[in-house]
């Protein structure tokens, strides 16, 4: 192996391709984030609706997104979903970045079946009296729960909220196997145009983790600024 | 759909394998349960290690799994595909490099669910243990282990769940799993992507939720035992 070059990684184009790379990555966890947290809630909502139509839906959606590998729903996203559209529709799609938009979503709808989870659980752990208490005082449903379980339940669900952040940003690395030019895929450019796969996969690395980090420690300042409150 | 199933079914399921390496699901399962039962010891070992009085053995344990679990698993697969034939000298095929990013990879999972489980635990015991005159390591094997490992079975399942999910990142690095093979099925039948994909995923759906619901249900027989009063805090997957 040849030594070590940080300076490939400071300055040129390896460096601007990975730079891009990363900041194509945050994107994906930004526009993820987007699209799978209110999706997420809408789905825990569904799930404790009253209704068991809407219960049942919820539930097959969380149990067969999340039984099926992120890189499945990749593929299908990609290959799959533009052949079922409307041909006019698969044209708009095919003019704009089509890797990204299908990496997003698929991302993203992906991450809202745990997050759905994850909030359901943190409403469930709310105890049921707060909820009959509200009916009782008179407030409808919807505004019981608006108003009284939630703040209750977002101290309860942000922590592992942003667990699932945390996996968000790593999925992003599986954007690579539709050509999405994210920072997985530029490392792979790096590598095979310069042979330095050290340096290129150090870069992606220090990166994955030092975002990782970042968001591992705003779990824990949260816990430690909003600790839940028990009854 | 009956045609495609028809014309590739066995492909899928076993690759070529009477006349070529073996492929497709069957090599999905495989590696997903060599995984798993190669990474148990390892994740054990960690996990003692972790909870360990000892800060020497604790350090550089809790250093690894942070880095690993910071990490996508594609970055563990390429460092492995990449750096393994350099360090072992040897040409690693793409089975064997999977299998180490995923005994790796699953190593810092595995220690997080043990060490949960050990932590699940009521203090009492190990104080107790202790009292009756038991060194840490004869009363961590034959006291708390014992009930911490019963109460993270569900989560040992829910952890081949993910392992079975984490192998198709094989296709990435052209490991003929079942997602290569069905992308290969994919380019062969060209016309037919929604359902060539569409039967991978309810591929998966049914070997990940039959999991699942065994996990639900032992959970459930756990917390009858009474066994599970103090479940386990949950280890993101």
């Amino acid at each position: 192996m040849t030594s070590f070059d940080p300076q490939m990684l400071l300055s040129g184009q390896y460096h601007d391709m990975l730079m891009a790379g990363l900041w194509m990555s945050l994107q994906y966890l930004a526009f993820g984030l987007c699209l799978s947290l209110p999706l997420g809630l809408l789905i825990a909502l569904c799930r404790l609706s009253p209704f068991k139509a809407l219960r049942a839906l919820g539930a097959c959606y969380v149990e067969v997104v999340r039984s099926i590998p992120l890189l499945a729903h990749m593929l299908f996203w990609y290959f799959g979903v533009p052949e079922l559209l409307p041909t006019a529709l698969k044209e708009a799609l095919y003019e704009g970045p089509v890797e990204s938009i299908c990496a997003v979503l698929a991302i993203g709808f992906y991450t809202a079946a745990y997050m759905a989870e994850d909030i359901r659980s943190g409403i469930r752990a709310v105890p049921p009296v707060q909820l009959e208490a509200a009916r009782a005082i008179g407030l409808p449903y919807l505004r019981a729960m608006r108003l009284v379980i939630l703040p209750q339940a977002i101290r309860l669900t942000v922590p592992p909220l942003i667990s699932q952040t945390l996996n968000l940003w790593k999925g992003t690395s599986i954007a690579t196997v539709i050509g999405a030019a994210e920072m997985m895929y530029q490392a792979g450019q790096v590598e095979s145009q310069s042979f330095r796969s050290f340096e290129a996969f150090a870069f992606a690395s220090i990166a994955y983790l030092g975002v990782s980090l970042a968001i591992t420690g705003l779990a824990s300042w949260f816990q430690h600024r909003y600790p839940v409150r028990t009854m | 759909m009956l045609e495609l199933i028809q014309q590739y079914g066995l492909y899928f399921l076993i690759g070529q394998y009477p006349s070529g390496p073996l492929g497709g699901l069957a090599l999905t399962l495989i590696l997903a349960a060599m995984g798993l039962l190669l990474s148990l010891p390892l994740g054990l070992a960690f996990g003692l290690m972790r909870v360990s009085p000892w800060g020497w053995l604790r350090g550089p344990v809790t250093g690894f799994i942070y880095l690993v679990r910071g990490m996508p698993l594609l970055m563990v697969v390429f460092w492995a595909y990449f750096f393994l034939p350099s360090i072992t000298g040897v040409k690693t095929d793409q089975f064997w490099t999977m299998l180490i990013a995923l005994v790796v990879f699953d190593a810092a999972y595995l220690a997080e669910i043990v060490r949960a489980g050990i932590q699940g635990l009521p203090r009492g015991q190990m104080e107790c243990a202790r009292s009756l005159g038991l060194p840490y390591l004869r009363a961590m094997r034959s006291v708390v282990l014992p009930q911490a490992l019963r109460n993270s079975l569900p989560s040992l399942v829910n952890q081949f769940i993910s392992t079975i999910k984490e192998t198709s990142l094989g296709y990435i690095i052209g490991l003929t799993e079942v997602s290569f093979i069905a992308n290969q099925i994919n380019t062969l039948v060209f016309t037919k992507p929604a359902e060539v994909f569409g039967a991978l995923g309810f591929t998966y759906f049914v070997l990940c939720f039959g999991l699942s619901r065994f996990a639900h249900g032992m959970e459930r027989r756990l917390a009858r035992r009474g066994l599970g009063s103090h479940i386990a805090p949950k280890v993101a997957a």
